[in-house]
């Protein structure tokens, strides 16, 4: 299929390596510091664009990225993604986080996908995260589809094949470590990435410089998102209060230990 | 009064799925705090055995969707489904099981209704009066109650959490429900389900022991020599010797990627943490990991967790672990074989 667009939903989370401490931000739950961790593109997200930009690459068609985040972020992390892939932002300004509601981000989202100049949603593919790193609620996606009225939908997603006619090839995670082998007759539809067969491309500071000559534009225009929702309500946030007592066992014997771990397996 | 709604696909040979149960019982629990009405909605081909064997008498009635189409996992078809039962009940909350064909449908359905969902959701509790539920935030690191005004509220429980029902099963009045099956709901056909290319299949969910594998398996060996193919065999036997479920590490899932060494029975499927799963297992062993954080996040749901690594300082001695073992993992492991293998 030719010029197959692929429009790419994707947030920014903290660096997963960062300490995360919850407090309370005004109405709703934040993170301590939230604004001076260091941010990287959703890890589930992530895989969705590069897998992305492999099949607009096969097809001749444009890749885009939609995103919700405070703009220092953004920016912050397009530094780094921008040596990726090429592909165009559109972006809109708000605090999104863990403790964003998903239908108010999905609404938003499916505004910045209708603001793109000339996009045939009939010969778009939807891509994300299945689920992000911070709410992690796997919800975002579905929505932003009903919104675009696409009702071809996939969750987990682990690989696209494009056959010639348009129709592709989807595999889907299921329990058990399986997959769920589709066939859907054409875009539009919305894909969910899991984790995908590509590995992060290497940085390309040509490719870089190009996408930053748009990207920069598309920062300064960003708009501010209203993410507010009255009727949902944080009455508490925690961290998990287990913390191990880690015994730590050593100068005995391979053998010992050995024995120790099957007494403890067989132990109920 | 409240009224709840469990809604769920059947099996392909007509059963309830053990998530389904998990989430019917979720619902009696919920029945009861809220002193609410609680009614089933069921789709697939043929339904009748799974309404008939709810393991519960606390079901007021029910509504189906039955057909070929329904048959299954496709989220136009599953989605059309769903909406028409929840239309009929006119439910305030929507119960739903934790199972990939669910998840992938009940955000898209609550929008269709003008309600809202909330996934993976641990717990309930009354606090004032307002039913509040929790749920994990950034990957298992924050805990989160939370209470929603808007109605409906679709909420799919996280598995293991909550029992199903094993009671006398009371059938109740059913209604069926016809839902039109247009072109737009069959664009997409399921071809069938595929498995992990190797021999074996590696990941079992109900396994009671989880054997993480890091990338230490494939590195060199003190020997100065890479022994991926005895790691392969060691950890091939233990996996048959204990019926254990198999974990990754993410960067033992990237070698492959690299050009490294791989265990070629790892896939993706296999990784545990930030971008991998959060199995449930009573027990987890983790061998020739360092227990970084994006990696730990992943073992929430692990009780009780030993681990051999050769540094007695790595991420698993901080709190993470119950016990660090300070040895080759090598070595222990196939001793550990040679131990299950006599007995």
């Amino acid at each position: 299929m030719t010029n197959l667009n692929v429009v790419v939903c994707a947030g920014i989370v903290p660096d997963p390596l960062q300490t995360l401490d919850p407090v309370q931000t005004g109405e709703k739950p934040g993170l301590r510091n939230e604004m001076m961790l260091p941010h990287v593109l959703d890890p589930w997200a992530g895989h969705a664009l590069y897998e992305a930009a492999e099949l607009v690459k096969e097809t001749g068609g444009k890749l885009y990225v939609v995103s919700i985040g405070p703009k220092a972020k953004l920016q912050q992390v397009m530094m780094t993604i921008a040596q990726k892939v090429p592909f165009q932002l559109i972006a809109a300004d708000a605090a999104a986080g863990g403790f964003s509601d998903s239908k108010q981000i999905a609404v938003q989202l499916a505004e910045l996908v209708k603001q793109i100049d000339g996009l045939d949603l009939s010969n778009t593919l939807l891509f994300g995260g299945w689920e992000s790193a911070s709410r992690g609620a796997g919800t975002t996606l579905q929505m932003v589809g009903e919104i675009l009225g696409v009702t071809d939908q996939f969750q987990g997603v682990d690989k696209i094949s494009l056959n010639d006619d348009g129709s592709f090839k989807v595999l889907e995670r299921i329990e058990g470590g399986k997959h769920l082998h589709s066939s859907c007759s054409g875009a539009p539809a919305v894909l969910g990435w899991a984790t995908g067969y590509l590995p992060e491309p290497p940085n390309n500071p040509q490719i870089g410089m190009t996408n930053m000559r748009t990207i920069m534009p598309a920062l300064q225009q960003a708009k501010p998102a209203d993410l507010e929702n009255p009727e949902l309500t944080f009455t508490a946030v925690e961290l998990p209060k287990q913390k191990r007592d880690t015994k730590i066992v050593k100068d005995i014997s391979a053998d010992e230990i050995a024995q120790e771990i099957i007494d403890w397996i067989k132990s109920k | 009064m409240s009224k709840i709604l469990v809604v769920t696909p059947v099996e392909s040979d007509g059963t309830l799925p053990q998530a389904a149960g998990e989430a019917l019982g979720a619902a009696i629990t919920l029945k009861e705090m809220l002193e609410a009405e609680l009614c089933i909605g069921i789709w697939g081909q043929d339904v009748d055995m799974a309404i008939e064997n709810l393991g519960t008498d606390a079901v007021s009635s029910g509504f189906k969707v039955e057909g070929e189409a329904f048959t299954v996992s496709r989220y136009a078809s599953d989605a059309a489904a769903c909406e028409a039962i929840c239309r009929q009940a006119k439910a305030d909350i929507v119960i739903t099981p934790d199972s990939v064909r669910t998840n992938r449908t009940i955000a898209g359905v609550a929008f269709r209704l003008n309600g809202v969902s909330d996934t993976h959701i641990t717990e309930f509790k009354i606090e004032n009066g307002d039913l509040v539920v929790s749920r994990w935030h950034y990957r298992q690191r924050i805990l989160a109650h939370l209470k929603r005004s808007q109605r409906p509220w679709f909420i799919s429980i996280e598995s293991g959490v909550f029992i199903p029902p094993q009671g006398d099963s009371k059938v109740p009045s059913t209604e069926a429900l016809s839902v039109d099956v247009n072109d737009a709901l069959t664009r997409t056909t399921v071809k069938g389900i595929e498995t992990p290319a190797g021999d074996e299949q590696t990941i079992r969910p109900d396994a009671e022991l989880l054997f993480v594998a890091g990338a230490g398996w494939t590195k060199k060996q003190p020997d100065g020599e890479v022994k991926a193919a005895q790691a392969a065999d060691i950890i091939l036997e233990f996996l048959k010797e204990s019926k254990s479920s198999l974990g990754s590490t993410k960067s033992l899932v990237d070698l492959s990627s690299e050009g490294a060494a791989v265990l070629p029975f790892m896939t993706q499927l296999n990784q545990v943490g930030q971008t991998g799963s959060t199995p449930r297992h009573d027990k987890g062993l983790a061998t020739c990991c360092h227990g970084e954080e994006p990696h730990v996040v992943g073992w929430r749901f692990v009780n009780e967790r030993r681990v051999i690594n050769l540094d007695p300082n790595c991420g698993w001695a901080h709190g993470k672990a119950d016990v660090l073992y300070v040895a080759d993992a090598f070595t222990v492991m196939q001793k550990v074989n040679e131990l299950l293998g006599n007995q």
